[in-house]
């Protein structure tokens, strides 16, 4: 069980036995998008259906009772089956071309996303090495979608709840990107897998517990999360009190739809990045498991053991991560029914006055720490090193790199945190 | 045609394709969304030549945040519904001339160009993900100054101080720039009214 798409890949050459070249990697293709259409169209079922229950609880309301079988699960299918029949209305006044296009860049940007997200060790559809940097490029994306068909509907309504979208997401981008890099400062990384794979054994391995400024991040990472979903307290763009139902007033049937799915799908993917960045990933935090689980994957990999051994502690791996990252989204949602929605100018001052500032610092300080800690108790960290497998050493240069730094006498670390024998032989020349 | 020169195709078709309806349109707004087109599948190809971080970069930062800053510009500051620029004959025929004057400039330049055939990815290691598109720590180890393309062993005078300081240099002046513009943007708010504010 390497990374599934080498895998799936070698098998169907193998099944296939070379009759036709290429086609393994079609079909290898053709099923990790199908299962990638599957974790994109579900999710927002599971989730709608969550959201009227939690609603119904917090509120004092009811949620689906009579629709489908227990707990009226049937009631997201029902919704789905009505909302394929509506008609497909454009107003006059809109720009058709760009009404009808814009929920698309919505559903492929928020559909992009899970190319890179690994649900489970080596379960990961592209396995970039700045994977981090390519899932927060392409959620910035979701933003234009909605801009545009706030922008194409031709009212006014739409039109404001564009701008606020667009004031927002400008603003919220920065303090995301900057709370995403204080957990890459610990792991020394931005590949999403090898990250996941650092936070192997007891639960305070989690990058979560790694600084204090780790801890406080993930909570701001949060924070800016929620409001980068355009979930509330931050959904000024749909707020329906003022704006009737903001940018996406006109739209109707399947079209709309689109949006909620981007939104559900894109909730489940910043719930994801932090369940990796911060909480662990795939990896359940008791140590004894982790250590049996993770000898599972290497000998089904190495082809020692049973490969479905393997596989199924793999499967393990993607139900604690999905775990994880349903339990961020029904924070989510518990927070959109708890808080009353916030004013735009509340919105703005939240983000630049507050998050931007604490962002920065917690980035400093997590810079700070490990040279701190390697000058006061000569370790870079105070929890036990991260036990999990760090890919970055086997560089295949290595040795050459190391022999062409100036005093070639320790070999090259590549992270941002220094090597332990050089900081303490500069402490103690200090 | 294998699967690589079939997508690279479609990318590039489709980054002619927006590039010249991004001219021909005269919405603004419709020619942001040709954009997106055409810088979206820029980055693809940038992601099929195995260069994840340049790809990344592309997005993030022209897509995500040049053209939202356009089309935000476009919102606040339009009159009408849908803000149009009209070209006159004139300005057309001056704009094809310099664009057919651009293109040979590009195609002799890259006809005097020697093509070697592609450098293989690094065979990678087993069971180590994501080394198929590795640019990431060649690109920090040559900011550092330390090029995993050349002989390291060979001279030490390559291992130079990199490309740091450039960077560093150029996002400060970037810094500046942006405290500068809302430095004005500020003062010319001010000057006029002399009404304190509650």
């Amino acid at each position: 069980m390497m990374f599934a798409a080498q895998s799936l890949a070698e098998f169907f050459q193998t099944f296939l036995s070379g009759r036709a070249d290429g086609w393994h990697y079609v079909i290898a293709a053709v099923i990790h998008a199908v299962l990638l259409v599957h974790v994109f169209a579900v999710s927002p079922f599971a989730f709608i259906w969550l959201e009227r229950k939690v609603s119904g609880r917090i509120q004092d309301r009811l949620g689906p009772t009579r629709v489908g079988g227990l707990f009226g699960w049937l009631q997201s299918l029902a919704d789905g089956i009505k909302l394929v029949q509506k008609e497909d209305l454009c107003p006059p006044a809109a720009d058709s071309m760009l009404f009808r296009s814009a929920p698309y860049i919505v559903c492929v940007a928020s559909f992009a996303a899970f190319m890179v997200l690994p649900f489970s060790h080596g379960w990961v559809a592209v396995a970039a090495d700045c994977g981090l940097f390519i899932i927060l490029a392409i959620l910035s994306l979701e933003v234009f979608g909605i801009i545009m068909a706030g922008y194409s509907s031709g009212s006014k309504w739409s039109l404001f709840g564009g701008m606020r979208e667009a004031a927002q997401m400008v603003s919220y981008e920065i303090p995301l990107a900057i709370c995403a890099l204080v957990p890459v400062i610990a792991a020394g990384s931005l590949n999403l897998g090898e990250i996941g794979g650092m936070q192997r054994g007891w639960f305070f391995n989690w990058f979560m517990f790694n600084n204090p400024f780790t801890f406080i991040a993930f909570f701001v990472y949060f924070i800016v999360a929620t409001a980068s979903c355009k979930r509330a307290p931050f959904d000024l763009a749909e707020a329906e009190s003022e704006l009737v139902g903001g940018f996406h007033t006109e739209y109707s049937g399947m079209r709309w739809s689109f949006f909620f799915m981007g939104e559900y799908a894109s909730m489940f993917a910043v719930c994801g990045i932090a369940a990796i960045l911060f909480a662990g990933g795939w990896n359940t935090g008791i140590g004894p498991l982790d250590e049996a689980l993770y000898l599972a994957r290497s000998h089904g990999a190495s082809g020692e053991g049973s490969w479905v051994v393997g596989y199924l502690a793999n499967v393990l791996g993607a139900f604690v991560f999905t775990t994880k990252a349903s339990f961020g989204v029904f924070v989510q949602i518990w927070l959109r029914w708890t808080l009353p929605r916030l004013r735009i100018d509340q919105v703005m001052t939240t983000c630049l006055k507050y998050l931007v500032p604490i962002s920065c610092f917690l980035f400093l300080g997590a810079t700070l720490w490990p040279l701190v800690l390697a000058s006061t108790i000569s370790r870079t960290s105070w929890t036990p090193d991260p036990i999990g497998e760090r890919f970055g050493e086997e560089l295949p240069d290595a040795k050459k790199l190391s022999a062409a730094l100036p005093n070639a006498d320790h070999g090259i670390r590549v992270g941002l945190t220094p090597p332990l024998n050089q900081v303490a032989q500069e402490g103690s020349v200090q | 045609m294998n699967g690589e020169s079939f997508l690279f195709t479609v990318f590039a078709l489709l980054t002619c394709f927006g590039a010249i309806a991004v001219v021909a349109s005269q919405t603004v707004v419709r020619m942001a969304f040709w954009l997106v087109i055409c810088l979206g599948s820029t980055a693809a190809l940038f992601f099929l030549a195995n260069a994840d971080f340049v790809g990344a970069a592309q997005l993030l930062i022209y897509v995500g945040g040049t053209l939202v800053l356009l089309v935000f510009g476009v919102m606040l500051t339009a009159s009408g519904p849908y803000l149009k620029i009209e070209t006159s004959p004139g300005e057309t025929v001056m704009g094809g001339l310099v664009g057919l004057l651009f293109l040979f400039v590009v195609f002799a330049c890259l006809n005097n160009v020697e093509w070697r055939p592609p450098v293989a990815v690094t065979a990678s290691a087993p069971g180590t993900p994501g080394v198929a598109g590795n640019t990431l720590r060649p690109l920090g180890l040559s900011f550092l100054g330390l090029r995993t393309d050349h002989d390291l062993t060979a001279d030490k005078d390559q291992a130079s101080t990199g490309y740091l300081l450039p960077f560093e240099i150029v996002s400060v002046h970037l810094l500046v720039v942006l405290i500068g513009a809302a430095y004005l943007a500020r003062a010319k708010r001010r000057s006029p009214s002399p009404v304190p504010s509650e």
